[in-house]
């Protein structure tokens, strides 16, 4: 059963460009029970368009939780054993301070909301896990911009968690990684109705380029031969091309599909934070400008997983995380799964991923 | 002599009682991690494992080992020197590009190394290439010259060359055949397979 909860910081939370969040809150969601010695928590990190209903029905799209496949009792994360907490990143809009919410003075914070990184949400976490009582967690899990959390909770936090499982991710964000979500800031910037961010009293929103941020997003996040395996070149709804610019073929269809759906659920000024944050995101550069630094005084077990289509964040770029694990000589899991899919791969069935999940974070 | 666990291949079984209990371990091409777990539960090693085979690693990260899928010609570089007190490569040197570079890694970051390979200086290979005047294909070497991974076949009296060449010192030897222990007289006839211990 998940228990939906607040967490009230009872301080500032300081951020990394020198402001601090007055007065934030955090929204998390928790599956099993807290063992009397708190020794069984799991914290499971969400990716940049995730929340925290990791195994409960999403609350506006009504769909099951994001890793309902991975997280319940008796699955690799089971919740029979562990006391598993997902919670919402500060800048995200399920019910964590963000842009959308009020500021001290009342009115939405909008483009008035700091610009945070990944340690000011691990931050967060890290005073949720305060306010829980937990100094630390069995495993800290996640998988993508989740993945990066985690990394940045084992390098900040040493202490705070027993085991990191990190699954198609990065310790820092490429020029093609930066230059994707760049498309996507300057589409939202691009639509009038995002009116420098001041649209939460408007009528309308910035959907159409949130939408379109989305779609050139969502090409990233699959492969080229997954794509044409399920769209190839067929047309949607129609037997010979049109000679228009309607979503003639399936995979446009598709596109705008994911794109008009997304806006439903987020916020376009959350997807401008929380991308940059992620393109602030280099560990190394956080610690001397070595990786290797980041872990040295790390006493946790790692577990990394890529997958070999993942072309967001390629196999590479986990090796280098592995080979300054090694360097720190922290001890240090590393296996390449095949996938078709690409870096949504960690999303999806894949039974070799639940056998390497299950055996680690046992 | 040889350790009593049945279930380790032999040249697997003569390391595992010879690693000094608490040693930090590198297992290098550690397969289904066979040694490793029995160095962890027996000798309270810290163990750690490479391997190629990412199903292999598989199996290794779900019984709880620390295994990192890699290529033993290219990440063992990524190791600081002298991170372990025991590097270990066991039946892979003959698999390797370059073996003679991969000794100089193992002797890098272990103060210590354990090297397994079969031995091709055994009396049937050479009776095999004598006799039937092709590449052999034994008990010990079950895989034809086309398709094997031996790329680099090595001979006990070769592999005492190369640890002579690299400043190396054996330390012990250990030789076996029909997978029982035998002694090193003219081990380079009667081993199928041998497993040294190295120091530098």
């Amino acid at each position: 059963m998940a228990t939906s909860s607040f967490y009230h910081l009872p301080q500032p939370l300081p951020l990394d460009s020198g402001q601090a969040l007055v007065a934030a809150q955090i929204a998390y969601e928790t599956y099993g029970e807290l063992a009397p010695d708190k020794s069984n928590a799991v914290l499971v990190c969400h990716a940049l368009t995730g929340d925290q209903y990791l195994a409960s029905p999403h609350p506006i799209t009504g769909k099951p939780g994001w890793w309902e496949r991975m997280v319940g009792p008796g699955k690799p994360i089971d919740t029979g054993r562990h006391f598993v907490i997902c919670a919402n990143v500060i800048g995200s809009c399920m019910g964590s301070t963000g842009p959308a919410s009020l500021a001290p003075d009342g009115a939405p914070y909008a483009m008035r909301f700091p610009v945070i990184t990944i340690r000011d949400m691990v931050r967060g976490l890290v005073a949720l896990l305060d306010g829980l009582g937990i100094a630390q967690l069995h495993a800290a899990v996640g998988g993508s911009m989740g993945g990066m959390q985690a990394l940045s909770l084992a390098a900040n936090w040493p202490e705070r968690a027993a085991r990191v499982l990190v699954i198609a991710s990065t310790a820092r964000h490429s020029a093609q990684n930066i230059a994707f979500h760049e498309v996507g800031r300057q589409a939202i910037m691009a639509d009038p109705a995002w009116a420098k961010g001041d649209y939460y009293a408007a009528d309308a929103k910035p959907d159409n380029g949130l939408a379109v941020a989305r779609m050139a997003a969502h090409i990233t996040y699959l492969s080229e031969a997954g794509l044409t395996e399920k769209f190839g070149r067929r047309l949607q709804d129609r037997e010979a091309k049109g000679f228009g610019f309607d979503a003639e073929f399936q995979v446009e269809s598709y596109l705008r599909y994911q794109g008009s759906g997304f806006t439903r659920r987020f916020d376009a000024n959350s997807y401008l934070y929380i991308t940059r944050a992620m393109d602030y995101f280099d560990l190394a550069e956080e610690h001397g400008g070595r990786l290797a630094n980041a872990f040295g005084g790390s006493g946790a077990r790692f577990c990394i997983i890529s997958f070999d289509t993942d072309w967001l964040y390629p196999t590479a770029e986990s090796r280098h995380v592995v080979h300054a694990l090694n360097a720190a000589g922290a001890k240090v899991s590393f296996v390449e799964l095949r996938a078709p899919n690409g870096h949504d791969s960690f999303l999806l069935e894949h039974d070799q991923l639940d056998r390497v999940v299950r055996g680690f974070v046992e | 002599m040889i350790h009593p666990n049945v279930k380790l291949r032999p040249d697997l079984a003569a390391i595992a009682a010879h690693v000094a209990p608490g040693s930090r371990v590198l297992d290098i091409g550690c397969g289904d991690g066979a040694l490793m777990a029995e160095l962890e539960a027996e000798s309270r090693c810290d163990a750690r494992g490479m391997e190629l085979d990412g199903a292999l690693v598989e199996r290794c990260v779900s019984r709880g080992l620390s295994v990192v899928q890699g290529d033993a010609n290219r990440d063992l570089a990524n190791y600081p020197d002298k991170a372990f007190d025991y590097a270990i490569l066991s039946q892979t040197l003959q698999t390797a590009t370059r073996p003679d570079l991969i000794l100089d890694e193992l002797l890098r970051v272990g103060r210590r190394a354990f090297v397994s390979f079969p031995n091709f200086a055994h009396w049937r290979t050479r009776a095999a290439l004598m006799f039937g005047g092709r590449m052999p294909v034994t008990r010990a070497l079950p895989v034809s010259w086309y398709e094997t991974q031996n790329i680099h076949h090595v001979t006990v009296e070769d592999f005492r060359d190369l640890a002579r060449i690299k400043g190396a010192a054996i330390e012990r030897a250990w030789f076996f055949s029909d997978e029982q222990q035998i002694g090193a007289l003219a081990a380079n006839w009667r081993a199928e397979f041998a497993v040294f211990e190295l120091s530098r």
